[in-house]
């Protein structure tokens, strides 16, 4: 087989899995905007679904951003100061630490959920307020927030540069505001981003801890696949595309920049020529 | 712009570390006011720890002491030591640029506008780095970093200036620049400096005097000449130049490279047979064979019509041969 004729196949494997991928994608978006999804593209293309949606489920999407937000500013608050502290104590302690914030990864978010309602779900007013499905979110959301700034704070660097701050006359509070913080930049907003995208998406546990009165996007889309004609719920997915593609792009484009920064082209240093070997 | 010399004294500092680790046995040094020292030796043996014991970077085991000019300084961090410190790794910030680095220190003591833009244009003119005043840290190259973290060091006229290794990093050639500049600088600020290096050439250039460090312990301390013609271990004479070990009728005799002459066997207190001879331009490296199979390091002039194989006789002036304290008590 010739070199070209490999090349095609491997193009057009490469086609199909992309397809594979791509198409439902498509169908799915062209269902939401699509007046009868059944006879087909020719009854004609409408917003009307997607109207439908917002009019039906508005409150589900702003319910979700309300908790994603609350919860990106819980993971900051809780979990900067906590890689920190992890990062300047390489115990043993610290490291068991580490692993417990990791847990809620690595327990299906139904169990998690469950074990919630069964420590909280007494407390009336909190059970069916959003607030219990925000707590359930932080806990899932922290560990990657916590790790994302870790990896920064624990780098060699870093506490080079709190060194020679402190070496400056720099006390605590001024070093963490003038040079830890700033470049710690990356990792943080990295953080943010990702606890943003994971809240906005989490269906698993919210799916346990909600009430009717607190439903959040993703379990309104349940819903919606389990009870609305396919149009509407083709066009709520189509919703939940629009919101969630932008943070997946600019998470890709921070992570770019992020490694970008940590290998700045240096000037090339005078270098000898190569010896040759000798006999 | 000559700082008021501060004395440094440790008396009792030793470190252990929460794994248990000794880095540092209990150890007593002084650093008169103005004066170089250099801490010398191979890695790990505790040079770093103990000059971040000084710095107030790591807290002396108990009993330890550390005082600047009498003043007990062992509880203060290094943020109240008003220490200038240059790192292995420049440590500068790379969200600041030049000017805003080497402001840094100012601005953090709270002087006047004028006042910190004033110092910091003397410190980017004195280590001529005023073109890159605007530069990111990351638009520099190595050798412009170390100027950086150098001026950053002295902008806020510390009290004493403790350099972990700066010259490490570059290359040959611009190691060989840097030292001679740091050097007239260390002189020109008459401050007292602690400087750690594993390179005998930089410890040599730069010390007043020189700490020779092995194993967490001190080896000797002294003058580079000291050091040099006097080791008092054979740690110190390997480690600070070259030294041929040769086996005479009288016991083992120390000499370095430039103190063995190379003859006609007859004329020579020793015979050695040559193996190796590697030309290094004012001179040629002789490397030899003794008679009982240890290997002689020889230097001879660079035109020698010496080839390996060749039988030559070696001699020395009385006065050559290094005194080891210790082989001395052992003979």
């Amino acid at each position: 087989m010739g070199r070209t004729t490999v090349r095609l196949i491997q193009y057009a494997l490469t086609l199909l899995v992309g397809l594979f991928m791509v198409v439902p994608v498509v169908m799915s978006i062209l269902a939401g905007v699509t007046q009868n999804f059944f006879v087909g593209l020719k009854s004609g293309l409408t917003l009307h679904w997607v109207g439908e949606v917002w009019r039906l489920y508005s409150e589900t999407i702003a319910l979700s951003m309300l908790i994603a937000i609350c919860c990106v500013a819980l993971t900051l608050a809780i979990g900067v100061p906590c890689a920190y502290v992890l990062a300047k104590r390489p115990g043993r302690i610290a490291r068991a630490v580490e692993e417990v914030l990791t847990l809620p990864v690595a327990i299906p978010g139904l169990a998690l959920a469950l074990a919630l309602i069964i420590t909280w779900g007494g407390f009336r007013d909190f059970r069916t307020s959003w607030a219990f499905i925000l707590v359930g979110h932080v806990l899932y959301t922290l560990p990657f927030m916590t790790r994302s700034v870790l990896s920064v704070l624990a780098a060699s660097e870093m506490r080079d540069l709190e060194e020679g701050a402190a070496s400056l006359g720099a006390g605590f509070w001024t070093r963490l505001v003038t040079v830890v913080l700033p470049n710690a930049k990356g990792g943080i907003l990295a953080g943010a981003l990702m606890v943003l995208t994971l809240s906005v998406g989490e269906f698993n546990l919210t799916w346990m801890l909600h009430t009717p009165e607190t439903k959040t996007l993703p379990v309104g889309l349940a819903d919606s696949y389990a009870s609305m004609r396919l149009e509407i719920a083709s066009a709520y997915t189509l919703v939940f595309f629009v919101m969630i593609v932008p943070l997946l792009v600019a998470m890709q484009a921070m992570s770019r920049t992020r490694r970008r920064a940590a290998h700045p082209e240096e000037e090339p240093l005078p270098c000898a020529p190569t010896p040759q070997p000798s006999n | 712009m000559r700082a008021d010399a501060t004395t440094i004294e440790l008396n009792r500092c030793g470190k252990t570390f929460a794994d248990g680790t000794r880095a540092l046995e209990p150890l007593d040094l002084t650093v008169a006011a103005g004066e170089t020292v250099v801490l010398l030796g191979p890695s790990g043996c505790g040079k770093t720890t103990l000059l971040r014991l000084i710095a107030g970077l790591e807290a002396p085991d108990a009993g330890g002491r550390v005082r600047f000019n009498g003043e007990d300084v062992t509880g203060l961090p290094i943020e109240r030591r008003a220490v200038g410190m240059v790192f292995q790794s420049y440590a500068l910030f790379p969200n600041m640029s030049v000017r805003e680095n080497i402001a840094y220190g100012l601005r953090v003591r709270k002087l006047d506008k004028g006042e910190i833009a004033a110092r910091t244009r003397e410190m980017l003119e004195m280590m001529q780095i005023g073109q890159l005043a605007e530069r990111r840290v990351h638009q520099l190259s190595g050798g412009q970093r170390q100027r950086v973290a150098l001026a950053r060091a002295i902008a806020v006229r510390p009290r004493v200036l403790l350099l972990d290794e700066p010259l490490a990093a570059l290359d040959a050639v611009l190691r060989d620049r840097l030292r001679v500049e740091i050097d007239a600088l260390l002189r020109r600020l008459a401050i007292t400096a602690v400087y750690v290096t594993h390179d005998q050439a930089e410890a040599m250039m730069l010390g007043d005097r020189i700490v020779v460090m092995s194993a967490g312990q001190v080896e000797q301390a002294g003058t580079p000449r000291e050091i040099y013609r006097n080791p008092a271990t054979p740690f110190v004479a390997d480690f600070v130049g070259t030294v041929s070990r040769i086996a005479t009728a009288a016991g083992v005799v120390l000499l370095r490279p430039e103190d063995i002459r190379l003859c006609e066997v007859a004329a020579g207190r020793a015979a050695a047979t040559v193996e190796t001879l590697h030309f290094l331009g004012g001179r040629c490296q002789v490397g030899l064979i003794g008679g009982d199979g240890a290997r002689l390091i020889a230097d001879a002039p660079p035109d020698t019509p010496l080839k390996p194989g060749a039988r030559v006789g070696i001699a020395w002036d009385d006065a050559a041969p290094l005194r080891l304290p210790l082989m001395e008590a052992a003979q």
